[in-house]
């Protein structure tokens, strides 16, 4: 434990603290903390030297402390981890696919996204981009299963990836997911920065997480350059944000009421939806509440008429969003689809690293607001809410729970705004430094890390989205349920995409 | 001969309105104002104008089957009286191709999806005709009790011998059988509780995903096929459940238009009050409609 650099979310350090640890050394140390309550929330490499840099970032709630371990690979060859800690398994993949790294004893080595190797370092051998999606799956042999491949172009209009089954009758016995298809280099635009155009690329990392990424890109930058944000930013900015949160869950909802075939609901919130939205536009002007945040502050102000408006409107959706919530627990036909069906169980959960109201759906006490706190969070807290099941019913329960706290906690804020500005002026960011911002957005946890070179530009930057955990998640709730219960499953975690490909 | 020639039109010209009258129900549940009453009709203009794209992977079962499934339903369209009407073609033991005849358009439809060589299709297919077999013996068992009650194997006699004094002796038998009946309208209409006909998530389709690869007039050929089953179905229960005679043709015709509607309109609030059950429990509805007209039949017996 001794050999971890601690530091705090939202907060960064120089690069010469954090101790190159010996390779045994660092995986020993990844595994022990592992076992004392840490959490890996991030694990990426950059070429350092002459060598690879390995980093690896974790976090303890109990402590609401972060470590960062570091370690350099000389040659392509490193031991995996992913046997003892599951958790690691797409990062490990990410890197092998990034920078060659070959992994020895890792369980399921394959492409993530499809991509070129960000570099080639002598000793390293990437295999470079195979075809896109083209590559073995897991099967199972046998003369009754059979085999059901869905996507990546998919019927209804959603994000491209590839879901296999293998099947027995309607039961399913193992489903892989395969994405990339979407892979736009966003890591690698960064390089370099930041530029005047990076702001708006992180707000795309996942377009429907524009506040919970564009915060913790500010939150890396405020850190590296030294900002205090104005507490009136703080306030606006955990209002967009749980506005964001209030919109996507509502949508959510309706969305899982749609699948059952439960049209009252599906209808009413996909309207609700929309009211939230529209109440970020009245802030900012974007329904997707792109434009809102900036690095240092916030863009928009609220004067007292729209904040007279907004709790109007806050109150009016709460209403009609509680009646049509209400008509779906009400309906036993409803809770006859969703309970028991997609079991993730709290020891998979833990084990896989899940995130977000999937994990906490499954008994994970786990919430960056509170675990981690940052902005307006340390001021005011967000009861986390939690369910034991683990299953869509407990992720549809879940979601209810947290827009009913969003609700209370934007409509407090709104009575409460603070005066004083909304922005201060981002300085040129320090030199040789490494940040980390984790902020829970609407999916779960969102992890940026940011390290600067000797002129305080971006060496490399690593964004890790909530359903880079998470779709693990989806496949095993899968594993011996029912192929017709996919979409369900798939809609009660509602994980992106783009988020993953980057 | 006025009767038959409006049997006819109603028959060919009825079915795409009771979707309309569906949807239109199903969104005044949602607050939404919903598709014209119409839609259906444009839907299937639309249909018949546009071109088609055929796998090379099928082979002429693959464009047979909506023609034939489309034909064998027309055909069971002649067979069965309308409000209180004669049917245009009646013979002894006619119910049984009548119940064989959707069999035969069902076996067309899903040796057409099996054509296709897709995964999703054999699984369609697959469900399809499992729970079929569950529906198509409580359609039996509804026609053999109305058999013994009439006396006669002809669906003209048979389905007009009901009036309210047979209601009235029989009641109990003849509601346990209705029940049934609607189960079966909801799962051979691919309706919820049994299927969504809205979505498009081909993993949780039964009727639907067999018809993914049909395309232009085919595809349309299919979903008219499908408003005439529901139509059909629709008939048997209507007659069954509205027992009565005006005495005058215009009203009869109008009182089974209103008893359609009606009946449109009960479909499309069972849908939207209710979620899909889950695909392993649609088997245990389907035996509990089995049973009632199992009932059914015992108290006529008896």
């Amino acid at each position: 434990m001794n050999r971890l650099t601690l530091l705090q979310n939202g907060a960064s350090l120089a690069r010469r603290d954090i101790p190159v640890l010996h390779g045994d050394h660092f995986l020993e140390e990844i595994l022990s903390a592992l076992d004392h309550g840490w959490r890996v929330v991030s694990y990426f490499a950059l070429p350092e030297g002459e060598g690879l840099a390995l980093y690896c970032v974790l976090s303890l709630k109990a402590d609401a402390t972060l470590g960062v371990l570091h370690t350099r690979l000389d040659d392509g060859g490193f031991t995996s981890l992913v046997p003892y800690a599951p958790q690691l398994h797409l990062f490990e993949r990410e890197m092998a696919e990034q920078y060659g790294v070959i992994f020895e004893g890792h369980p399921w080595m394959k492409p993530v996204r499809f991509a070129p190797p960000l570099a080639t370092l002598p000793g390293f051998c990437p295999t470079g981009p195979g075809k896109i999606g083209i590559m073995d799956f897991y099967r199972v042999e046998g003369s009754e299963v059979h085999e059901v491949a869905v996507g990546p172009v998919h019927a209804g209009i959603i994000e491209p990836g590839h879901f296999r089954f293998q099947c027995l009758g309607e039961e399913v016995m193992h489903l892989e997911i395969s994405l990339g298809y979407q892979h736009r280099g966003v890591e690698k635009l960064v390089l370099g920065g930041p530029y005047p155009v990076t702001f708006r690329q992180m707000e795309t990392v996942a377009g429907d997480t524009t506040v919970g990424h564009g915060l913790a890109y500010a939150m890396c930058l405020e850190a590296l350059a030294g900002t205090r944000v104005p507490a009136r930013a703080h306030d606006l900015r955990g209002i967009g944000a749980e506005l964001e949160r209030l919109a996507n869950h509502t949508g959510d909802l309706g969305a899982i009421a749609g699948d059952v075939g439960y049209l009252p609901t599906a209808s009413y919130c996909g309207r609700i939806r929309g009211d939230f939205l529209n109440l970020t536009a009245e802030i900012c002007g974007s329904r997707f509440g792109r434009g809102l945040l900036t690095p240092g502050g916030v863009n928009f102000d609220l004067d007292a008429l729209t904040v007279e408006k907004l709790r109007r409107r806050l109150l009016a959706a709460r209403d009609e969003l509680t009646n049509a919530v209400e008509l779906l627990w009400d309906t036993p036909s409803v809770l006859a689809r969703l309970e028991g069906t997609g079991v993730v169980s709290k020891e998979t959960a833990r084990e896989l690293g899940l995130v977000g109201p999937a994990a906490r759906a499954s008994g994970l006490n786990r919430d960056i607001r509170r675990d981690h706190p940052y902005g307006i969070y340390n001021m005011t807290h967000i009861p986390v809410v939690t369910a034991r099941a683990g299953d869509v019913y407990a992720r549809t329960l879940v979601r209810w729970l947290e827009i009913e706290r969003s609700l209370d906690f934007v409509e407090e804020q709104l009575r409460q705004l603070p005066g004083g500005g909304i922005e201060n002026p981002v300085g040129s960011l320090g030199e040789d430094r490494l940040a980390v911002a984790l902020t829970e957005g609407w999916r779960g946890e969102i992890c940026h890390v940011a390290l600067t070179d000797g002129r305080g530009r971006f060496e490399r930057y690593k964004i890790c989205d909530p359903s880079f955990h998470n779709w693990p998640g989806l496949a095993m709730a899968l594993r011996g349920g029912q192929i017709s219960d996919f979409p369900l499953n798939n809609k009660s975690f509602n994980l992106s995409y783009c988020g993953v490909d980057l | 001969m006025i009767d038959i020639l409006v049997h006819i039109v109603i028959a060919l010209g009825l079915p795409p309105l009771l979707l309309g009258v569906i949807g239109k129900t199903k969104a005044a549940f949602a607050g939404r104002v919903g598709a014209p009453f119409l839609q259906p009709y444009y839907d299937l203009a639309r249909l018949f104008r546009k071109g088609v794209v055929i796998s090379e992977t099928t082979s002429w079962i693959f464009r047979a089957g909506p023609a034939v499934t489309l034909a064998a339903t027309l055909c069971a369209g002649l067979l069965i009286p309308l409000g209180r009407h004669t049917a245009p073609i009646s013979f002894d033991g006619d119910l049984v191709l009548f119940a064989y005849l959707f069999a035969l358009g069902r076996f067309f439809t899903t040796i057409a999806a099996l054509d296709t060589g897709s995964s999703f299709e054999g699984m369609g297919a697959a469900r399809e005709v499992s729970f079929a077999c569950l529906a198509e013996p409580t359609l039996f068992f509804a026609l053999i009790t109305l058999t013994r009650l009439s006396g006669t194997l002809s669906l003209t006699p048979m389905l007009n011998h009901l009036d309210l004094s047979v209601w009235l002796g029989t009641g109990a038998a003849l509601i346990l059988m209705l029940a049934g009946l609607f189960v079966v309208l909801l799962a051979e209409n691919s309706r919820i509780p049994f299927d969504d006909p809205n979505t498009h998530l081909e993993l949780t389709m039964i009727h639907e995903v067999m018809v993914l690869d049909h395309s232009g007039p085919y595809f349309g050929c299919i979903l008219y096929g499908a408003a005439l089953k529901l139509f059909l179905l629709g008939a048997l229960f209507v007659n069954v459940a509205l027992p009565f005679t005006t005495g005058s043709s215009l009203a009869d015709w109008l009182v089974f238009l209103a008893g359609m509607l009606a009946l449109s309109v009960a479909v499309g609030v069972v849908e939207s009050v209710m979620a899909r059950l889950r695909l392993i429990r649609v088997p245990q509805l389907l035996v509990a409609a089995l049973i009632l007209t199992a009932f059914s039949l015992v108290l006529v017996v008896r």
